[in-house]
């Protein structure tokens, strides 16, 4: 047979320049990864909104994400590598471990190193701990604000927050192994139901209460979004409502605003007051399914909340909307609405451009209402207590309550319940028992990292929305720092531009490039003043979102006000 | 109407319509806005994230992105005022802060320094960010982000308009970097290489390898792709007389999109292995025999040079003695499938008038035959139903016994645009593809048992009435004899045979029959079957059946393989049928011809590929003329082709090189390569695209209709063209599809549809809205039974081999293996293995291996190919060293006379040499 002689080798035309490929192109699933990530997915469903919920998987069992199981993950959920490795590289709490590179240690410790905390000595701590724990089996890194400002500085042991964190006290949790967050008490779903919990939701679900007058109650409550943009919330609620369904609720539990810790304050507390908003809200525009989307540097609150989630499901208290919890990963612009859609489709979290606005066009597509933790948190109460009883709180104009998280140099810091339009000379004195001792009050960040930088002499602006705008600076979610005549402006308003550049999405010119070159400009001894002018208004003008255009505000004001500090 | 908007732009009134956005409506009335990010190029979304073109809308507290915002009624725009402009200059002054200096830059003509003289910006005042490494690690492409200005053109040219996936943009912030996979080398990457990347940057960050981009071209000249169905429309970069680069042109077909061989696969026409020289082989020459290997750098060992007066009267003396002396049925001609319409009208001309036979025949034979004799049978067209970009109008897509993603890869962009969009695909076949991941159902089959997984998907449809009743009512026939042959092939029935479970065969049908325009696409798995055939009208029952014919979105389209292989079909290159499928046996037509051609012509239909080398194995045929074909590399047990020619008392080869059928040439006669040549060409979609010449053929090189002339003239035709458009001219006499379609007007046009109502209408995409060519104008329902492949693997052959292509090479890799670009991605004969198969085997990738069937035995490397299911060998038929098809079974399908390329008994073994390491 022919098949029997000898093989004929006959020439060919090629040159043959470059060696043979001998498997397809580019990497390859390995079928041990594959197997491993099969068993760690279980039978969860592999749909692309879920990628970074499956990277944390990763992450938490593996420690870090290597590409052969990031490979395997992208062929287990039909998505191509690029997709699955900018989405892993995007979020900071995700290591993700090239082919060659060395695993992190299993310990990673993160120093925050945001203004608040560097106030009270972060740098020292990070320096320090370096010095004394990194090694093989801990790391050592910065990491921005973790939303416990009053308590600074803060460190993160694995998943265990140190609040007022001194060398020791973050070796000895070291030493004793204690990574899990911890989880103060909380009103849990029996006693918050015993005291009265849950009346105006299973009033709405029977249908007794109108939804009608629901909504018209919170319009003229006047309650105004607290996630920082200030949105009337019941009008937003009626604009959604109006959009053609399916309609779905987002709600905004990304509080990573520097200096912002109020979200966190209520939902660990009581964390049913701001569920049953969120179930009101969804039954107010008849939302078929809610998102939580919570920052990772919370994993205590994630715990409680998964907890009582499923009991106040079993009690049937979200029939008709069901409700998923979704982890952040550790990126400040899934605060911004637009972005945090996008994280919570599985994706980069890269901000959209509007219009078209999420009312209309939301999440995967469909009108979507988003509020803030706290905007919900006020719900039942303003229900319970009637449309007058929000807007007759207020002073010296303002109408209504804010949660202002107050950090820096005052004696007690914290979360203050306080009326809206309050000044900060007020607010020192009369919620946080004045300054610290020694410090002399200097200036303040009314709202947080973007709301710019007022010297004390501006300290009798009413602190609300609309009241700052003509200072160059907005009150925000309400994180107000105080800053002493121990603090250097010029030093605060670099640590927040470094915060602006290390959490810029990078997706527009003038943020990603403008946030690196301020970095630059202002770490240079002598400020080149005109440029970094010109540099911030077109930063103003030209971002795509608020991040852009809000970071050079601390810049600007303290260009303004304090032109005689010098770094 | 209403549609439209007035707004206000820099004092001006414009209109806008819907969907329009504020630069467009500026570039409209003449008001140039910066632009990067932007890209006018069809199916680029605007993304908005560069900058560069911000505007003020009047009332708004911060500039917008003109390029992605949409004017709204009664909107005040001021593009040119100072805060605009600005913004603009900053934005610029950020970017060129982290240029290489223009002078010296990757491209200083790109996009952004175009922009940023314009702007006047040119300087920065900023720091520059620390740069990026050069990857030079691709063949065809080289990266150098320290020119990106991360305004993602490549990620959405890569992910959104080709849809490869392999560019992304990673990291966030300053950190943004643009990554192939997870940040590999380009050039280790799944690249394919298409290029669109390279078309798309506006910095020079990507750009052709070795410089190319630089070179400033001193003429443009548009043509179309010479390799695949595709039938892509480009623009040749010329210095020189050399082909420098080539850009994608906004074709019907490919939307400025090309492949890697459209792009980077066209300095095979500079290669030295050219033929300058007519070629007479000498007398001193060695005894022809099936086993000869020349040097195609060398033809002097056999040949001699000769004049083209000389090669010409050989040639002709040759033919015209075997006609005279026996009849013309003892000659034969191949044309070609790669050349122009006109050439092939000739060609089929010379073998009927000149030769006296119809034995005249071409690569469709090895192709779509089968599909073609199904589609002619049931629906009376042999040609695509609707164009594969109808895939745009189609939710439910279904692509069968295909590749598209390897061998049409601008079709496949369109399809996975489609799924991207929303549209659900199906993809049957025994071999994965990176179409795969795009699937929703992916039906990976047993090999050979097409017939029995349609009949399944269709009994499902009877069985649960999700048939188109009216629409079988009114257009088909025989619905009641399939119905009742359906019967015994459920699907729990049919899932053992065809290894797909029954469930999923309900899913896909239901699927199938419930959309509301499913359009079917399919290739050579499905032809190149004995029972092609059968396949194909399983096919198309499924569509008549479903009513999902005839409307934007459905249809059947069998993806032709070659550039011009429907062209050459149409022109006649087959031997039943005369131009436009006017059948050889009608006396009418008979008739027609004779009095067109002036002269008798045969009334008996000639033999096809596989049977002229049967007859010359008979001794009934003795001379053949065959024009750019090679079959000794492309026909199937090719060591008995090559025996066959070797026979020929005396062959004619045209060809640009020394290809391994021009090694048994007694004359050859050196011909023009695609770009150095007029002429027109009809892709899948039934476009006819005029090919215009950009470049000078060599020395001594001529063009094909010219040869053929030379030739007829010789052989005693009086033929008088001077052009190709006299030929076409001719050719509309006697080709209804021509009708409405001119020479001036492709040339001025570049491509036009047929068939074609008028003269100033466009061609029409979709075909058969009411009814079919046929004689009862119905559509016919053929049923047809499983029937085993020929030649089923047993103990001594336990595996199936098949055959086929890759993305990089073309056909027998005469052309693309003397590309260096394609010779350095593919460059050696591999045969793709399930990578348990191998571990079965024993066989790691890389290693050398034997695959052998009863025909013969070749010794290539091994490659792990994922997608290949166990028990299965799969070959590429494009490498010389290791010929596939001196492995496969020439058993002809009894209808198109198509043989089974796609299924033959093998064996796979470590080689003798790797085994004893």
């Amino acid at each position: 047979m022919a098949a029997d002689k000898a093989i004929r080798k006959f020439g060919h035309p090629g040159k043959g320049r470059r060696g043979g490929r001998y498997e397809g192109k580019g990497r390859q699933v390995e079928p041990a990864a594959l197997s491993e990530i099969q068993a760690l997915l279980g039978d969860r469903p592999r749909r692309r909104d879920l990628l970074i919920e499956h990277l944390h998987l990763i992450q938490d069992s593996a420690g870090h994400l290597s590409a052969r199981h990031l490979a395997a993950l992208a062929g287990e959920m039909k998505l191509s590598l690029a997709e699955v490795y900018e989405v892993a590289t995007f979020y900071a709490h995700f290591d993700v471990v090239g082919d060659g590179d060395s695993a992190p240690p299993p310990l990673t410790i993160r120093v925050c190193d945001s203004l608040s905390c560097d106030l009270q000595g972060a740098e020292a701590l990070y320096d320090n701990l370096s010095e004394k724990l990194d090694s093989g089996a801990v790391r050592i890194v910065r990491a921005p604000c973790m939303g416990r400002c009053e308590s600074a500085p803060v460190a993160e042991v694995g998943h265990r927050h140190i609040v007022n964190a001194t060398p020791e006290a973050v070796s000895d949790a070291v030493a004793a192994g204690e990574t899990a967050p911890s989880i103060p008490p909380y009103v849990e779903f029996d006693e918050y139901e015993k005291n009265g919990g849950y009346h105006i939701l299973r009033a709405c679900l029977s249908g007794e209460r109108d939804i009608e007058e629901i909504i018209s109650t919170m319009e003229a409550s006047g309650l105004r979004g607290l996630g920082g943009a200030g949105f009337p919330t019941g009008r937003k609620w009626r604009f959604v409502r109006a959009e053609p369904g399916p309609r779905l609720l987002a709600a905004n539990a990304d509080e990573g605003e520097p200096g912002t810790f109020k979200d966190r304050y209520y939902m660990e507390r009581d964390p049913h007051r701001f569920l049953e908003g969120m179930l009101i809200a969804a039954r107010a525009v008849e939302a078929e399914e809610c998102f939580i989307y919570l920052r990772d540097e919370y994993p205590g609150l994630h715990h409680v909340l998964a907890k009582e989630i499923a009991k106040l499901s079993a009690a049937g208290l979200s029939e008709g909307t069901k409700i998923t919890l979704r982890r952040g990963a550790g990126a400040y612009i899934c605060g911004e609405e637009s972005a945090m859609l996008e994280s919570l489709e599985g994706k980069r979290g890269e901000p959209r451009h509007k219009p078209p606005f999420p009312a209309q066009v939301g999440l995967f597509g469909r009108p979507t209402l988003i509020n803030n933790v706290e905007t919900l948190y006020w719900v039942r109460d303003i229900i319970e207590r009637g449309a007058e009883w929000f807007p007759a709180e207020g002073r010296n104009g303002g109408k209504g309550l804010r949660s202002y998280s107050v950090s820096g140099r005052v004696r007690e810091p914290g979360v203050k319940l306080a009326p809206a339009g309050i000044t900060v000379k007020q607010l020192i004195e009369e919620y946080c028992g004045g300054m610290a001792e020694g410090h002399e009050f200097k200036a303040y960040l009314p709202g947080g990292a973007s709301g710019g930088i007022l010297p004390a002499a501006k300290g009798d602006i009413p602190l609300d929305f609309g009241t700052l705008e003509d200072e160059g600076c907005f009150i925000g979610s309400a994180a107000v720092i105080i800053l002493s005549d121990h603090d250097n402006m010029r030093h605060a308003a670099l640590n927040l531009m470094r915060f602006f550049e290390y959490e810029s999405c990078g997706q527009c010119t003038p943020c990603r490039a403008g946030t690196e070159k301020a970095v630059k400009l202002m770490a240079a001894a002598d400020w080149d003043q005109p440029l970094l002018k010109e540099l911030s208004q077109t930063m103003l003008d030209a971002s795509i979102c608020g991040l852009g255009q809000a970071a050079p505000n601390p810049l600007l004001t303290v260009l303004k006000h304090f032109p005689g500090d010098s770094t | 109407m209403s549609d439209t908007i007035k707004f206000t732009l820099d004092g001006q009134t414009l209109e806008a319509s819907a969907g329009e956005t504020i630069w467009q409506c500026a570039a409209r009335a003449g008001i140039d806005i910066p632009h990067l990010c932007y890209s006018k190029a069809p199916d680029y979304r605007a993304d908005g994230n560069c900058r560069v073109c911000m505007v003020e809308i009047e009332g708004e507290r911060v500039l917008a992105a003109s390029c992605i915002r949409e004017p709204s009624d009664g909107m005040v725009v001021n593009s040119s005022n100072e805060r605009a402009t600005t913004a603009r200059k900053m934005v610029m002054e950020l970017l060129v802060a982290d240029q290489p200096a223009r002078e010296g830059s990757h491209d200083p003509n790109s996009e952004l320094w175009h922009w940023a003289e314009r702007m006047g910006q040119t300087q920065s005042r900023f720091p520059a960010r620390q740069s990026p490494d050069a990857d030079d690690s691709h063949t065809a492409m080289a990266v150098n982000l320290d020119a990106c200005i991360h305004c993602t053109r490549c990620v959405r040219a890569c992910r959104e308009v080709q849809v490869n996936d392999v560019i992304g943009m990673a990291g966030r912030g300053s950190g943004n970097k643009i990554v192939f996979d997870f940040d590999d080398a380009m050039g280790q990457s799944s690249c394919v290489a298409c290029g669109e990347c390279v078309q798309a940057c506006p910095t020079g960050a990507l750009m052709p390898a070795g410089g190319a981009g630089k070179i400033q071209a001193d003429k443009r000249v548009d043509s179309v792709c010479p390799y695949c169905g595709v039938g892509c429309q480009l623009t040749f970069n010329i210095k020189d007389n050399k082909i420098v680069s080539v850009e994608g042109r906004d074709g019907p077909s490919n939307s400025e999109r090309l492949c890697v061989k459209g792009r980077f696969g066209f300095d095979y026409i500079n290669h030295p292995h050219r033929l300058t020289k007519p070629l007479i082989r000498r007398d001193d020459a060695p005894a022809k025999s099936a086993d000869m290997d020349l040097d195609p750098a060398n033809p002097l060992t056999h040949f001699r040079e000769a004049s083209w007066e000389e090669a010409l009267d050989v040639a002709a003396a040759g033919l015209k003695r075997i006609r005279d002396e026996a009849d013309g049925k003892a000659l034969a001609g191949f044309g070609s499938a790669k050349g122009s319409n006109e050439e092939a009208y000739l060609f089929q001309k010379i073998v009927r008038a000149g030769f006296g036979s119809n034995n005249i025949d071409h690569c469709t034979r090895l192709c779509h035959a089968s599909s073609v004799a199904a589609l002619l049978e049931t629906i009376g067209s042999g040609a695509v139903t609707a164009s594969f970009n109808e895939a745009r109008n189609s939710d439910v897509i279904m692509v069968i016994g295909a590749h598209p993603t390897s061998n049409h890869p601008v079709a496949a962009t369109f399809l996975k645009n489609a799924v991207k969009r929303g549209a659900k695909l199906i993809v049957i076949d025994p071999r994965g593809s990176t179409l795969s991941r795009h699937a929703t159902h992916f039906l990976q089959f047993k090999p050979g048992r097409d017939v029995a997984l349609l009949n399944a998907l269709m009994h499902v449809i009877v069985a649960e009435e999700l048939y188109d009743e009216q629409y079988v009512q009114a257009h088909t026939e025989g619905f009641e004899q399939l119905r009742n042959h359906l019967k015994d092939f459920s699907p729990e029935e049919m899932a053992p045979i065809c290894g797909i479970e029954p469930d999923v065969l309900r899913q896909v049908a239901r699927l199938y029959a419930g959309a509301e325009a499913a359009i079917i696409f399919w290739g050579m798995g499905i032809s190149q079957h004995i029972h092609g055939t059968d396949n194909a009208r399983c096919l198309i029952s499924l569509a008549l059946m479903s009513g999902q014919v005839g409307r934007p979105g459905s249809g059947l389209h069998p993806l032709r393989g070659q550039n011009n292989v429907q062209g050459a079909s149409d022109a006649g290159l087959i031997p039943m049928f005369y131009p436009d499928y006017q059948s050889v046996d009608d006396p009418a037509k008979q008739s027609k011809f004779e009095a067109l051609w002036g002269g008798a012509l045969d009334p008996e239909r000639g033999l096809t590929v596989v049977e002229i080398m049967d007859a010359v194995h008979a001794g009934d045929i003795r001379g053949m003329y065959i024009m750019g074909e090679n079959p000794a590399m492309s026909d199937p047990n090719a060591h008995h082709v090559r025996e066959a020619i070797a026979r020929l008392d005396h062959l004619v080869v045209q060809e640009i090189f020394l290809t391994e059928t021009a090694f048994f040439a007694d004359v050859i006669l050196p011909a023009t390569a695609w770009p150095e040549k007029d002429g027109t060409v009809t892709n899948s979609n039934r476009q006819i695209q005029m090919g215009r010449k950009a470049v000078t053929a060599p020395d001594g090189v001529m063009p094909d209709w010219w040869i053929i002339q030379e030739v007829a003239r010789r052989i005693g035709l009086d033929w008088n063209y001077d052009h190709p458009s006299d030929v076409f001219a001719e050719m509309k006499q006697c080709m209804d599809s021509l009708d409405n379609i001119s020479w001036p007007r492709l040339e001025r046009e570049s491509a036009v549809t047929y068939p074609c109502d008028g003269e100033d209408l466009p061609g029409n995409d979709v075909l058969f809205a009411d009814g079919f060519p046929t004689p009862s104008k119905r559509g016919k329902f053929v049923p047809a039974s499983i029937i085993a492949p020929d030649e089923m693997p047993d103990a001594d052959y336990p595996m199936v081999l098949s055959t086929g292509r890759q993305l990089e090479h073309w056909h027998t890799g005469a052309m693309t293996r003397r590309s260096q670009t394609l010779d350095d991605l593919e460059p050696e004969a591999v045969a793709h293995l399930a990578p348990n198969e191998m571990d079965r085997l024993g066989i790691r990738p890389g290693d050398d291996i034997e695959v052998a069937t009863r025909r013969g035995r070749i010794a290539l490397k091994a490659r792990a190919d994922t997608g290949i299911p166990k028990g299965v060998v799969f070959v590429p038929f494009c490498y010389a060293e290791a010929a596939a098809n001196l492995l496969t079974n020439p058993a002809l399908d009894p209808f198109g006379k198509i043989p089974e390329f796609k299924f033959c008994a093998a064996k796979v073994e470590k080689a003798a040499s790797a085994a004893a390491e």
